[in-house]
């Protein structure tokens, strides 16, 4: 599945990221590489969402969410 | 022993890193670029003991690879030998991600000193970091400072001369689970110890380098780099690594970076769960599906009543006082028998010009304390948030709006604050739009006009005018998207903060900068435009003339009268009053302060005064709501205009966007004006 289909206060691990070079970059350097655990704060239909990564919170674009591809963590 | 210090301060965006440099150097900087780029570099002196610091602002960056313009040009400075110690800050409130930037400065072996910023708000949100621990775990000084409220500044002096020369780390204690097999046990000298596989292969490399590049400074370091498949490195020393290096091992190296940033959090960082709850509760209301949008239009709304309620209800007493000198140096010039042009230039031009916008200061500094509140809390990114659906119908991600907002207070720092977008086109076209957001010095005319034409409705008539311009500025966002072949667009991206209680002396700084940009304003724009307007108009071809019909000023306004005749602004007087409001917006008001001869333009004798003059003109509130109309869309003040130009670096593409705003005036008022005849 990916970033933008998952429910809001689920945890994710990152198994790819797959966006163009700039945006690729930066989040690597916020630490979102594979592995990474995610959790989905909340996000709107249609609309952008917010994680948590790493300790700290990001709003992020509806169109990085599709491209990041994520592993639902069994509790 | 060395004497001169050269310091480089260094740290993500937004930690605070320029306010502790301004803290050290006060108003003494020197700033320029950096050589051949366009990113800013800016420079203090300062003495303190024995020494003397040069201290160097770098560019704030999340990292340290050479992938954008201010990160390379951090890396180089930070590298050469120029820099004698690095001066990390790092935002406590954030360590995790503040903390990778860290150890990417830790392994260029050169001095390192952390500056730990906002500890006050740490507190605050009842957290605790352990600075015992902390140090023993990065093997530098970790020094806790408060740029804000200016605490820890000289103890961070010591440390900066005490470990001028000190490139190994301090005494590490570190206790890893996982167990090392690798031939050196390099825990004791690196904190940031990689795992065996990697390091296996930093040593293979740093050989093979030591033997190519003799003289080269830092083996590790660059094998590091080269095993990440650093562009400028591996180009800078070609080396046969074919048999070592088999792939990009970057990811790995962050992943393990990030696992030891969050063993180093784990053991530092005391109770922090506590203030992430408080802000997921907030943000559950602040950010939600539906109340979102809601929730902010009515934090706008108020920030519009306190602005205009409380702001006239002080306005007031600023007339009086006004009034009150203006009257006491009529009296005294005229009893000290003083020439009856200086008078007139002294009361009409500058008393009344100047003074007519010294009174909305109250307006002005509300306006701007409510926007300090609004950043400083936290709230601005989630507005990146809640407006993110409706601006990527716009093409524009929900950052762009933030410059939008900034626009209700300045043109000048919103346009500024474009700069976060990323893409050139997305950044243009946010600043050929920000200028339809009404500015704070757009206030004073809708403030006059709809308080002597609209009577009860003032207030909605003013805040119309906020509406027009917003709806403006994003249906004019729109078009552009629509006509721009290429549809990519950037997508929003942004880090929330915590919320935190803003902070009375950020806040009241912030105001006062303001307050403090707008008085110089009205001392020198404003003053000088006053003149001008009073030389133009009590001068003709017959010299000084009573007959304001016959100066130089009717001349001029009258060749715009029939350009501005079909959008009901067909009058000379309004004419000048129009030309001279792009100095900057308030002069307009101050303009027909002295156009028509007014003291106390904006009392209520003033104010009847100057409607009946209008009205005997033929000028009704039609026409007024016309003259608000234009003066919020038409090219902007001259400091916009010199920002414009800056950011964007073309002339062409100024004097482009100047004349797409007298345009979408022009058309829109004289839509107004002509329906507006047409129904009344």
């Amino acid at each position: 599945m990916t970033l933008d289909s998952g429910e809001i206060g689920r945890t994710y691990t990152v198994s790819q990221v797959s966006l163009p070079l700039s945006t690729g970059r930066r989040l690597e350097a916020l630490g979102m590489t594979e592995g990474t655990k995610i959790t989905v704060l909340n996000s709107k239909r249609h609309g952008p969402l917010i994680i948590r990564l790493r300790g700290s919170r990001f709003a992020i674009g509806r169109k990085i969410a599709e491209n990041i591809r994520v592993k639902e963590e069994t509790p | 022993m060395k004497k001169n210090l050269t310091i480089g301060f260094i740290g993500n965006p937004n930690c605070g890193k320029t306010t502790l440099f301004n803290a050290y150097t006060g108003a003494n900087l020197k700033v320029a670029n950096w050589p051949g780029v366009t990113v800013e570099k800016v420079e203090g002196m300062m003495r303190r003991h024995d020494y003397t610091y040069r201290l160097v602002d770098l560019p704030g960056t999340y990292s340290l690879t050479s992938y954008t313009m201010e990160e390379q040009v951090s890396r180089q400075f930070i590298l050469s030998d120029e820099v004698d110690v690095i001066v990390d800050v790092v935002d406590a409130s954030v360590l995790e991600r503040n903390l990778y930037l860290t150890l990417q400065l830790l392994e260029l072996g050169k001095p390192v000193v952390v500056a730990l910023n906002m500890m006050d708000i740490v507190e605050k949100q009842g957290m605790e970091i352990d600075l015992h621990r902390l140090p023993e775990m990065l093997g530098v000084p970790v020094i806790p400072v408060s740029a804000r409220k200016r605490t820890g500044l000289d103890i961070l002096l010591h440390a900066i001369a005490h470990h001028k020369d000190i490139t190994e780390p301090d005494r590490l204690i570190h206790d890893h689970e996982r167990v090392s097999h690798h031939i050196h046990n390099h825990h004791e000298e690196y904190a940031m110890v990689y795992d065996d596989v990697l390091e296996d292969k930093i040593d293979q490399l740093s050989q093979r380098l030591s033997s190519a590049y003799p003289d080269m400074k830092n083996y590790r370091w660059h094998s590091i780099k080269l095993l990440e498949g650093d562009k400028e490195i591996t180009e800078k020393y070609p080396l046969d690594t074919s048999d070592i290096i088999t792939r990009s091992y970057e990811k790995d190296m962050i992943n393990e970076r990030y696992d030891f940033i969050e063993e180093v959090a784990a053991e530092v960082v005391v109770n922090k769960s506590a203030k992430e709850a408080s802000t997921d509760r907030i943000d559950r209301l602040l950010t939600h599906k539906i109340w979102g949008i809601p929730i902010f239009l009515g934090i706008m709304a108020l920030v519009f009543f306190f602005t205009f309620a409380i702001g006239d209800w002080l306005k007031g007493y600023m007339e009086m006082l006004l009034e009150a000198f203006s009257s006491l140096v009529r009296t005294g010039l005229t009893a000290a028998h003083a020439n009856q042009i200086l008078i007139s230039l002294l009361v009409d031009g500058v008393i009344n010009g100047v003074g007519g916008i010294l009174t909305f200061l109250p307006n002005i500094a509300i306006l701007f304390f409510a926007l300090a509140l609004l950043e400083d809390s936290g709230y601005m990114s989630r507005v990146a948030y809640v407006m993110d659906g409706i601006m990527s119908r716009l093409g524009l991600s929900g950052r762009a709006f933030i410059p939008m907002i900034l626009g209700f207070g300045c043109t000048v720092p919103a346009i500024m604050a474009s700069r976060t977008l990323e893409n050139i086109r997305d950044r243009r076209r946010v600043m050929l739009v920000t200028p339809f957001m009404s500015c704070s010095a757009r206030l004073p005319i809708y403030i006059l006009f709809s308080g002597m034409f609209f009577g009860n409705y003032a207030m909605l008539a003013a805040f119309s005018m906020y509406l027009i311009g917003a709806v403006t500025a994003i249906a004019a966002a729109f078009f552009l998207h629509k006509g721009d072949k290429s549809q990519d667009q950037n997508q929003l991206l942004i880090e929330l903060p915590e919320y935190k209680a803003p902070g009375a002396r950020t806040v009241f700084i912030y105001v006062w900068e303001k307050l403090k940009d707008y008085l110089t304003k009205a001392g020198t724009t404003i003053f000088l435009a006053s003149v001008i307007m009073w030389v133009l108009l009590n001068f003709g071809m017959n010299g000084y003339t009573e007959v304001m019909s016959e100066s130089f000023a009717a001349s001029i306004g009258r060749l715009l009268v029939p350009v501005l005749a079909p959008v009901g602004l067909g009058f000379w007087q309004i004419a000048v009053a129009l030309i001279a409001g792009i100095s900057a917006k308030e002069v307009v008001v101050s303009s027909c302060a002295v156009l028509f001869g007014i003291s106390g333009i904006n009392s209520a004798q003033g104010m009847t005064q100057l409607s009946a003059l209008l009205s005997g003109m033929g000028f009704g509130p039609l026409n007024a709501y016309c003259l608000m109309l234009f003066c919020l869309l038409y090219v902007p003040c001259a400091a916009t205009i010199a920002t414009i130009h800056k950011e964007s670096g073309s002339w062409n593409w100024t004097l482009r966007s100047i004349f797409f705003q007298i345009a979408v005036a022009w058309i829109l008022t004289f839509a107004v004006f002509q329906i507006g005849s047409f129904l009344l």
